[in-house]
């Protein structure tokens, strides 16, 4: 069969991550830890239904930063945050938290399943949100959320098992089905492949690409090439500032910022 | 090269080894140039076979640059300037390469040029050699200087050598005319040129290469407005014998 030749252009007509309409506004974020001050006045805005990657060396406040987008921050005594947080352009400090964290979800660095079998793991949370009226429907909410997750198939014979009987890959993704089955519209990630061989870390790059038609995603990686894959936009922090926010394919090809470019290339900042 | 150093010392010294390699590869193909166009100047076919010879060297450069270059892509997964660094050092490599081709097949046409009928004038040649001769020493060196004007320059200058090989063209034309006699060691001289014009589209290539190495975006966005394309695009194509000789 002859093969054909379809042109098509380099940059697909659909919108830019940087054009994108945003999920979560960050403006004017600074982050203090006692008297040390973690972040310095940050804004970003997180594009709707994007995957967007937190990049920068160890203690620049990527993390720091990505809990503040769903008030993890506030559990630590001596944190203080201060500027405004926005979601669907509402101030996150006027919901309940309860609701923001059921709207804003997380994931884990080290996969940490509740020590219960796979399927209470997942069906923990639609319980205690009340989101399943009856037996099927919370059935209907485990089986669905593994499904999205990439897990059904490995362990539909076996949900009775511990969570904690999984491979590590399998732990993280269950934690990720945890995460979406009380319909979250922002998953955070802290670096959630950092535990995971390479199959495993391909196996939920690809979950994440798939579930950004549905989600809005912030993923922190440390791993630069995983951010360069996965990612639509691309901030770059270092020393707890915002040295540069771009388009990913932009950020790793032609970086703005001299920082950025020793950074992503491997130099002395 | 990139300046600031890397934190991985290994990942420094390949990329100066393919700077070398590049620079070493760049200086074989001006003496390639230089050789073949004297040898055609002064029918010297002891020098057209030594060119002829020296092309298997360019070749095996070639082969050792593009072994480096995927051997960096492979181990470092460069990114931003190291990546347009790497590449730009893998598209340079091949015009290179073309641009021994061109040379070895101008030497190929010297030993046809031994009878040539006296009075035909080889000088056209030796003009348009020195032209693209000099246009390579100066894009290596805008290459390693960084300077993007001067690599602007250069391209520009491509203009010049189309010019002069539309000149060569009429000029051998009327002497085919004048006597059908002139018309193989004529037919000759215009490969040679087309060889030589030829050399000088490579240069123009690595040029476009070598900007977007350091600026990040292409030469012709850059450039003032000019003469509308399609006038510019008759100049380039000098009717017939556009074929690669």
């Amino acid at each position: 069969m002859a093969l054909s030749y379809h042109a098509q252009p380099i940059r697909a007509a659909h919108q830019t991550a940087t054009q994108a309409a945003p999920k979560m506004s960050a403006r004017s974020v600074d982050v203090f830890y006692g008297e040390k001050q973690a972040l310095f006045t940050v804004d970003l805005d997180i594009p709707e239904k994007h995957v967007t990657a937190l990049i920068g060396p160890s203690g620049c406040g990527k993390s720091t930063f990505l809990r503040c987008l769903n008030r993890m921050n506030d559990v630590v005594d001596i944190a203080r945050v201060t500027g405004e947080i926005t979601m669907d352009g509402g101030n996150i400090y006027d919901l309940d938290i309860v609701e923001l964290r059921a709207r804003v979800g997380m994931v884990f660095q080290k996969p940490n399943p509740f020590p219960k079998s796979i399927y209470d793991n997942v069906a923990y949370g639609p319980r205690i949100h009340g989101l399943a009226a009856n037996r099927d429907e919370l059935d209907e909410a485990v089986f669905t959320s593994l499904e999205k997750a990439g897990l059904l198939k490995e362990v539909q014979d076996r949900l009775g098992q511990p969570g904690t009987s999984l491979s590590g890959g399998q732990q993280q993704r269950l934690c990720i089905a945890r995460a979406i089955a009380v319909n979250p519209e922002v998953i955070l990630m802290d670096e959630p492949c950092s535990a995971l061989d390479p199959i495993a870390t391909a196996r939920i790059e690809e979950l994440i690409d798939e579930l950004r038609e549905s989600y809005t995603i912030v993923i922190v990686t440390h791993s630069m090439q995983q951010a360069a894959r996965v990612s639509q936009l691309t901030a770059f922090l270092h020393l707890g500032e915002l040295v540069e926010v771009g388009n990913t394919e932009d950020i790793f090809t032609n970086p703005r910022d001299e920082r950025t470019q020793g950074y992503i290339t491997g130099r002395f900042g | 090269m990139p300046e600031s150093k890397h934190i991985v010392r290994a990942y420094d010294e390949e990329l100066q080894q393919l700077n070398e390699l590049i620079g070493r590869m760049g200086g074989l193909a001006e003496t390639q140039i230089s050789n073949a166009i004297t040898a055609v100047v002064e029918r010297d076919s002891e020098l057209a076979e030594e060119v002829k010879q020296a092309d298997a060297r360019v070749d095996e450069m070639e082969t050792q640059i593009n072994a480096l270059a995927l051997r960096l892509l492979a181990l470092r997964q460069p990114m931003a300037i190291d990546l347009r660094y790497i590449l730009s050092a893998l598209r340079i490599a091949s015009d290179l390469e073309r641009i021994a081709d061109h040379a070895e097949n101008m030497c190929r046409r010297a030993a046809d040029l031994s009878d040539l009928p006296p009075g035909l004038a080889v000088s056209g040649i030796q003009r348009l050699g020195k032209l693209v001769l000099v246009m390579l020493k100066d894009i290596l060196d805008a290459s390693l200087a960084g300077d993007t004007e001067k690599v602007v320059e250069v391209w520009l200058r491509d203009e010049e050598v189309d010019e002069l090989y539309g000149s060569l063209f009429r000029e051998y034309l009327t002497y085919m005319m004048e006597n059908p006699r002139n018309i193989g060691a004529c037919t000759s001289l215009l490969f040679v040129a087309k060889n030589v014009e030829r050399i000088g589209d490579h240069i123009t290539n690595i040029a476009e290469t070598v900007f977007f190495r350091i600026r990040a975006r292409p030469l012709q966005d850059s450039l003032p407005e000019r003469e509308p394309p399609e006038a510019a695009g008759e100049k380039r194509t000098p009717s017939a014998g556009d074929g690669d000789a």
